[in-house]
Formats: structure tokens, C-alpha cells, sequence
């Protein structure tokens, strides 16, 4: 079945692939606390140097990843203006340039070293932010399975109650059905299109009724498919997870326990790194 | 005549991404005007992704599509130095030409989805008003008509699906599967389209149903005359319906012509995965065994008619 390959998975075979996904996500939160430990230049080169090594070993074309950066580009460029231009330090660049508002305020532009390296330093971290999690996660991890991840781990949450299991079976159905439903509502759309059906035309409102004709069909269909698969659970016993075995039992091997304590250990480089105090260090 | 000519057409579907699939490859074929035609193919054959061509739901990546002589996806660029020449345009100022071109090209494409009636495969998944008539009416009142046209359409298309009139202030939801398709296939028969597309319209149903579709299809061409287009992998509902057949193979055309051309080559069709009608093989068999039997029997009706006319004579001999 192709379409349960949905959203951003990549299938490969790689190492970052056969990880173990409950250790994917300790390392992806692990990944995200090295991002923001990082200081200074040389624990950032260490960063950019990880997250190119962890794209290689994933196997996942360079392509896809600069794809999903794209949407980023506004916020980089924000946030880099705003670094560039907001923040005070000792090595300034500008002259004085200074352009009058209103009255007699004026606007002084001070730009310094340490507003650029901050920008760059910013840049890096999101971008690497967004190549770790991605990689580690939704390019290299079913959501089947990253929803099976995040079952065991809550599995604590049990004592206190909360319905562990059922948040995650209706994880797996909600994912599991995305792209069955969008199939459903390209070949609606396409039928009654093919009935005259203009959905581009016209204002907010005339626009939003058109949409009545895909709505309807599309909510009978999901009800339908609903109660077609509550009676085909049942009819297999299900209630719950009591008692429910797994087709697919995770075993954590050494390798993924060895992926952990290495990302621990690249932590507490970054940190000894920005204490080398070279060149520049952010505040 | 012919009413719709591919020409060398492809399709691919995610062009230029990793994933990209040839749907259709070279494919030139003639659909015969008020007949109908029936494609036959095997699943994966590009069947589905050649009707959605006919309507311009989709546009092909190379190729054209030409419905009584004109691309149905013809650019402004491709058409202006051949229209300009016309009576109508030819008085015209040439920016009041270009303009009223480039309206008549627009009008065109909207026009088209109901010139060229197009009813998706499982087509009772497309209902969505209170009552039968609401949802009939949907198609013409998308083509603008008055009231009047509307009520008169509704209850013809209605007539054509052989149910009963009664059926039309009723709720779709409440229907058969069965009843729901004529339903929506008559939706389609209301905007009286001059070419009808049906993309596998008795899937899933049982014989009794599927025979109740085709006969609102065939009331609906033999009161019109319209162009029928039915695509099917059931050798036996084409045989039986349609009067020229297309059999299309790994998003190629690989015979079309007649029901006795198509099925008297039967090693071509085994290599398409598909296989001649049981009754013909029925009958080649009885053939091998020495009964003196004509070859191109595709009907259940026609080789009764036979079988008895043969039982009688041989009664009468011994």
C-alpha cells in the first residue's frame, strides 16, 4: 500500500533508519538540547558537522531536506535582521549613520560584530534544528511506528491515569487515514468538476458553498469508513489495550543504546567547546 | 465520423520527480461519433487516466486531444493565427479580436465538462443534496438553465434510469447501491452531454444491477444518438454493449476495431491479460469437437439462438 508512506518518510535502508524509534526520540529531544547548548563558533562547526553526517548516514537525497527548509526562509531572515540589527556589543562597524523619524527622534543605526555572529549563529541553529529532527524523525520513521514509539514512552503516565494506549491507536487511525481521505477528496472534487462544479470563482462566501458538494460526500464516506472499521476491529476482539500483544515487539539493541550515549558525549563536547572561549562566544 | 481523436498523447504522472510513472505512452486512437465504444484493458492499463483526459480534468503531458477537430486544450498562441481568419473575427478590430478569441477559449473549457459527460468510477460517492432531484439538477443548474429546462431534464434523465419517478424526492442516502449509481449516472445523462463517459459504471454490482445500468446507458444513446464511451475489464458487458472496442495494454493501444476483430485475436488478448467472452470460448471449444458453429459469438442470446437452430436441423436429419 503506497499511500501509507504519507507526509515527509523517506524508505530507505540506512543506519538512521533502523534505529529503534523509542531511542529516536530521546535522541531527537537530546539533538534539540545540543542545538541550543551550542555558544560558540567551534561548537557550532561541531553541530553543522553532526547534522551533515546525520543526513549522509540517513541516505536521504540533500534535495528533499533543502526542500523542507524553504518554508523557513522568512523566518531566518527575520530573525537574522533583528539579531543584526538589535543587539549591542563592543566591536561596532557602522559610523554613525542615523535616520530621523518624526520630532526630533531619530533612528541610530549601530551595527557590530557581535549582532552579525549572532545572526549566523541563529541561522545555524534552526536550520540544524529543523535537518536533526527531521532526519532523525519524520523522514526516517514511520508515523505507524512513531506513534508505537511515543506509546512506550508515555507508558509511565498509565499510573497516573491517562489512556496511554487510546491516544495512541487514535494517533495511528488519524495518520493512517490522511492520505486515504485525500485521495477520496481529489476524486469528489474531480466528480463534480466533471458536473460543472467551480470551486475558484466568486467571493469568500460564494467559494465556501461550492465546497458543500465535496464536504458532504467526503464526511458521509469518513463516517462510513469509521463505523466499517469500529465493526472490523470488533469483529477481531479488540477492546483496548489490555491484554493486546504487538505484532511488532521493539528490541532496543546495543546500537541504539550506543547512539544515545554518543549524542550524551557530543553534548558534553559542545559544552566544553564553549568553554575554549574562541574567538566569539554568544552571551 | 469521429467525434474524439487522441493524438500520440502521454501522460505521466509526477513528471520530472523520482516517482514518475507513464501512465499513457504515444497513444493515437478515434472514438467513432454516435456509437459506443468500449475500452477494455487490464488495471494499471491507463484506462482511467485516458477518460479523465476526454473532459480536461487532466491535461495531457504531450500530445492533443481533439473533440470534433478542436484541442480541447488549445493556448491562445495555437489557435489565434487560425481563428483571426474567421468571418466573425476577421471584421473586428485585432485587440477587440484578441480579446473575444481569448473569451471564446475560456467559454470553451468551461463548456466542455458538459459537452463531454464524464461519470467517475463508483459514482454514488458523489452525492451530496436533500433529494434525487436537488442532485440531478446540480449539473444543469451548473450549465445555467432555467427552472423550466431543469424540471424537463431531471425527469427525462430520470426516465432513461428506468426508476420510478416517486424516487426523486427521496433522500440519495436512503437508496440501493444499485439505485444510487443509475442516480448518478443520470446526473451526468441531465446535462444531456454530447459525449457520455462511463469509467467502469457496473463495478461492483451484482448481474441484475449491472444490466440495469447498461440498458439507462444504451436508452440514453439510442434516444440521442450521443457518443458512448465505457471502459471496462468485463470482455462480457463489452462484448454484449458496445459496437467498437479499444483494448489499451501497458498505457498502449494495442487493437481496436470491431467486437469479431478484436476477440477473433485471442493470442493478442492473452498477452493483455485479458481473455475473449466465455461464451466465445464455450463455443471454440464446441467448434474443436466438430460442431459446425460460426466463430464470432459473444452473446449468451446469440449462441442460444444457434445451439437450438443447430439442435433442430440435427433432429431433423437422423
Amino acid at each position: 500500500m503506497k499511500s501509507i508512506a504519507f507526509g515527509q518518510y523517506y524508505p530507505a535502508d540506512s543506519l538512521v533508519h533502523r534505529i529503534d524509534p523509542r531511542a529516536k526520540v530521546i535522541l531527537t529531544i537530546l539533538y534539540i538540547v545540543c542545538t541550543f547548548l551550542c555558544k560558540n563558533v567551534l561548537a557550532f562547526a561541531a553541530l553543522l558537522l553532526s547534522a551533515i553526517l546525520l543526513t549522509i548516514f540517513s541516505k536521504v537525497p540533500l534535495r528533499m531536506i533543502l526542500r523542507s527548509l524553504r518554508p523557513l526562509i522568512i523566518i531566518l531572515a527575520f530573525t537574522s535582521l533583528i539579531n543584526v540589527f538589535m543587539t549591542k556589543g563592543e566591536h561596532l562597524l557602522t559610523p554613525n549613520w542615523s535616520i530621523p523619524l518624526w520630532g526630533s527622534h531619530a533612528w541610530n543605526i549601530r551595527i557590530y560584530a557581535e549582532g552579525l555572529w549572532n545572526a549566523l549563529f541563529m541561522i545555524l541553529r534552526i536550520v540544524v534544528l529543523l535537518i536533526g529532527t527531521s532526519v532523525l524523525l519524520s523522514y526516517t520513521t514511520t508515523p505507524i511506528a512513531l506513534t508505537d514509539a511515543l506509546e512506550r514512552l508515555m507508558k509511565p503516565l498509565k499510573l497516573i491515569r491517562v489512556p496511554v494506549h487510546d491516544i495512541a491507536m487514535m494517533t495511528t487511525i488519524a495518520l493512517r487515514f490522511i492520505p486515504t481521505l485525500m485521495e477520496e477528496t481529489q476524486r469528489i472534487m474531480n466528480a463534480q468538476k466533471a458536473r460543472g462544479a467551480d470551486f475558484t470563482s466568486g467571493g469568500l462566501i460564494r467559494r465556501a458553498k461550492s465546497l458543500l458538494p465535496v464536504l458532504i460526500p467526503l464526511l458521509v464516506s469518513a463516517f462510513n469508513r469509521a463505523y466499517e472499521l469500529a465493526a472490523a476491529m470488533e469483529c477481531r476482539c479488540y477492546h483496548g489495550g489490555k491484554g493486546k500483544t504487538k505484532m511488532k515487539i521493539l528490541h532496543l539493541r546495543f546500537g541504539d543504546v550506543f547512539a544515545v550515549i554518543l549524542i550524551i558525549a557530543f553534548g558534553v563536547g559542545i559544552v566544553f567547546l564553549n568553554r575554549s572561549g574562541f574567538y566569539y562566544t554568544m552571551k | 465520423m469521429d467525434k474524439i481523436i487522441l493524438d500520440h498523447v502521454s501522460y505521466l504522472y509526477n513528471a520530472g520527480t523520482p516517482f514518475e510513472k507513464k501512465a499513457l505512452d504515444d497513444v493515437s486512437l478515434s472514438i467513432a461519433a454516435n456509437r459506443i465504444t468500449g475500452i477494455i484493458g487490464h488495471t494499471g492499463s491507463g484506462k482511467s487516466t485516458m477518460m479523465m483526459l476526454l473532459n480536461g480534468l487532466s491535461t495531457p503531458t504531450s500530445g492533443e486531444v481533439l473533440l470534433d477537430g478542436y484541442d480541447i486544450n488549445a493556448t491562445f498562441k495555437a489557435v489565434f493565427p487560425e481563428w483571426i481568419k474567421r468571418p466573425e473575427y476577421a471584421n473586428m478590430r485585432k485587440s477587440t479580436a484578441k480579446k473575444a478569441i481569448k473569451a471564446e477559449i475560456i467559454n470553451r473549457k468551461k463548456t466542455l465538462c458538459f459537452r463531454v459527460g464524464l461519470v467517475m468510477q463508483y459514482p454514488e460517492y458523489q452525492l451530496f443534496e436533500e433529494t434525487v432531484y436537488k442532485d440531478i439538477a446540480f449539473g444543469p443548474k451548473n450549465m445555467g438553465l432555467s427552472e423550466e429546462e431543469i424540471k424537463e431534464r431531471v425527469h427525462e434523465a430520470i426516465r432513461f434510469s428506468g426508476l420510478d419517478e416517486s424516487i426523486l424526492q427521496k433522500s440519495p442516502f436512503d437508496l440501493s447501491g444499485g439505485q444510487k449509481r443509475r442516480v448518478a449516472i443520470a446526473g451526468v445523462i441531465a446535462m444531456r452531454p454530447e459525449v457520455l463517459v462511463l469509467d467502469e459504471p457496473a463495478a461492483g454490482l451484482d448481474p441484475r444491477g449491472r444490466e440495469q445500468i447498461f440498458q439507462e446507458v444504451r436508452r440514453y444513446q439510442q434516444a440521442t444518438g450521443s457518443t458512448v464511451i465505457m471502459v471496462s475489464h468485463s470482455m462480457e458487458d463489452m462484448a454484449e454493449y458496445c459496437q467498437v472496442m479499444i483494448v489499451l495494454s501497458h498505457s498502449r493501444v494495442v487493437a481496436q476495431g470491431s467486437c469479431k476483430d478484436v476477440f477473433s485475436n485471442v493470442s493478442m488478448l492473452e498477452g493483455t491479460g485479458l481473455d475473449i467472452p466465455q461464451i466465445t470460448q464455450l463455443t471454440h471449444l464446441l467448434k474443436e469437437r466438430g460442431l459446425n458453429i460460426p466463430e464470432d459469438i459473444y452473446t449468451v442470446d446469440r449462441a442460444v439462438e444457434l445451439l437450438k437452430d443447430i439442435y433442430q436441423t440435427q433432429k431433423g436429419t437422423t
